[in-house]
């Protein structure tokens, strides 16, 4: 057995708490006021004082462009709580969204801290107003304004947001394996259909295929409601020492497993194989370091920026053979509350509101820890979920986590 | 897109110069490593597959294919005005030789995964700032320079 097998240190961590502010369009609140609020609920989930919290973690930290998308990174939130830290880490290279936990899993790990707050807070919704998305994609330049790095390579063109990258990468999927819109849009019809059951979602009333068909093109074959929705709000977490989990008034969340792999080429447009995305590498790297197999998972919480996204992550996580999403999802009697899979049981960012990778990780915790009131699922036989796997990310980065319940 | 969209320019660097500025003369040009003959795009400082920086600027034929693509329907850049075509074309040279470009000469609908197509280069010039950028179209002679 090599090191790599043996150590499996992530289980040294478990989520032991989550937060989350008021979640919402154009809600015109302080970022870093909703990033509070999400803390403080996740430190006394966890049993903890802020004086307790001993590290941060966050995902993107501190970013003025594109507007809305950060605005709270480590050194806002440490002073507003005057928190005492070991560690902190902020920033996006990182292995999707949840590399920010990934981080905060790693220094709990190895004994550099007791309790990290890990926290994603968007306000895209208020910094979009009015203008739509892509007063934001542009960054905020005109003029001569000039793109360098990866944008230099696609806005020339025109392919100024995601939805041009992921829908060519959806074209091509369609392509190879002749997956269909009406497929695809079953990811759009489960999340709305879970988003009914969640109080916080963001869009609730009832969505039928005629709706998803006849709703606008973005991008082919990407339609609207294929892409998230903007929203304000703040999650957080707290990791902590898994000898912390005797101390919990609820069941902690054992870090099971972790995929952080980036083996293709790091591109949108680059990556070797276009049906995939860089989350295939993560998500054979879970399977790698655990025992459990997808046939375990009892509730799947995966990105869907935009759905051909989740399809993606369907796919690399095993749950169907590569080219098969569309017939696994079809119908969407697999991937439904009380399918073979539950899947984005709170709407996920398509209806529940684009957190951006976090309200994943939450709403896992939500269910493993019998919180989902309506929309708690039972698994077959009247069981409760104990194993969740979470993915985040699209494109060139995604990481992914498996949880299981546990005192 | 008969009248030329605003289209955001990029920041060009001595790595980059060579494919930007290549249309000048017709041609669309990259990196190419001189001992196992790989093409690099974007451009970097050394052969990612021998690892050696004995690169040279060459041209290919501007020839390819149609790997994916998308229209887009969305109005994100003013000017650049939807429907249009984003698309990742294949060189002839090299199997992962890509680029992500915009199809013209043909109406939207007509694109197809596979279609042939040949660069055709849009000059831009911004007060003195100029750059070639390579767009394609069928290829309808399928093979004619
Ligand atoms: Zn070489």
């Amino acid at each position: 057995m090599s090191a790599f097998e043996e150590l499996r240190g992530e289980r040294r961590a478990i989520v032991s708490g989550i937060g989350q502010s008021q979640v919402g369009r154009r809600i015109y609140r302080d970022p870093l006021d909703l990033t509070v609020d999400a803390a403080l609920e996740a430190i006394a989930d966890a049993g903890l004082d802020p004086s307790d919290i001993d590290g941060i973690a966050t995902y993107p930290g501190n970013m003025e462009i594109p507007p809305g998308f950060s605005g709270v990174g480590v050194t806002e939130l440490q002073d507003a709580l005057r928190l005492e830290l070991n560690w902190f880490a902020g920033g996006m290279e990182l292995p999707g969204q949840l590399g920010a936990v990934v981080n905060a899993v790693l220094a709990v790990s190895a004994g550099l801290c007791d309790h990290v707050l890990c926290f994603r807070t968007v306000w895209e919704a208020s910094a979009q107003g009015d203008q739509g998305r892509a007063s934001v994609t542009m960054g905020g330049g005109g003029g001569a304004y000039r793109a360098s790095s990866f944008m230099q390579w696609t806005l020339p063109f025109g392919a100024a947001s995601a939805a041009n990258w992921i829908g060519m990468m959806a074209q091509r999927h369609f392509h190879e394996y002749g997956t269909t819109r009406e497929q695809l849009a079953q990811i759009a019809l489960n999340a709305r259909a879970n988003a009914a059951l969640n109080p916080k979602a963001i869009y609730r009333d009832p969505m039928t295929m005629d709706d998803y068909l006849s709703v606008r093109m973005i991008s082919t074959p990407l339609c609207l409601y294929d892409c998230d929705a903007p929203a304000d709000g703040s999650t957080a977490v707290v990791i902590s020492r898994v000898e912390h989990a005797a101390a919990l008034d609820h069941p902690a969340a054992r870090v099971e497993a972790m995929g952080t792999a980036l083996r293709g080429r790091p591109s949108w447009d680059q990556f070797d194989d276009l049906t995939t995305m860089a989350l295939r590498d993560a998500s054979a790297m879970l399977w790698e370091r655990s025992d459990l197999t997808p046939a375990d998972v009892d509730v799947a919480e995966l990105y869907d920026g935009f759905s051909f996204i989740t399809l993606c992550w369907l796919e690399a996580l095993g749950f169907c053979a590569q080219g098969e999403g569309g017939a696994f999802i079809e119908g969407g009697g697999a991937i439904a509350r009380d399918g073979l899979l539950p899947l984005n049981t709170h709407g996920g960012q398509l209806s529940a509101g684009r957190l951006h990778g976090f309200g994943f990780l939450h709403e896992a915790c939500v269910q493993l820890w019998g919180r989902g009131d309506e929309r708690q699922v039972v698994r077959p036989g009247g069981r409760d979920p104990e194993v969740a796997v979470v993915g985040a990310g699209g494109g060139p980065l995604g990481g992914c986590l498996l949880l299981t319940k546990g005192r | 897109m008969s009248d030329k969209p605003f289209r955001v320019l990029p920041r060009l660097t001595d790595a980059n110069e060579p494919f930007w500025l290549g249309g000048a003369e017709g041609e669309l040009r990259f990196w190419r490593c001189q001992d196992c003959g790989y093409r690099l795009h974007p451009p970097g400082p050394i052969c990612p597959r021998c690892r050696t920086k004995h690169l040279a600027v060459e041209a290919v034929s501007g020839k390819g294919t149609v790997f994916t693509y998308t229209i887009n329907h969305q109005p994100w850049i003013p000017t650049f005005d939807p429907p249009y075509v984003v698309a990742i074309v294949e060189l002839a040279e090299q199997d992962d030789l890509r680029l992500t470009t915009n199809i013209v000469g043909c109406d939207p609908d007509e694109v197809t995964i596979g279609m042939p197509v040949r660069v055709t280069f849009e000059h831009y010039d911004d007060n003195g700032y100029e750059v070639w950028l390579p767009l394609f179209e069928p290829d309808v002679a399928g093979g004619a320079a």
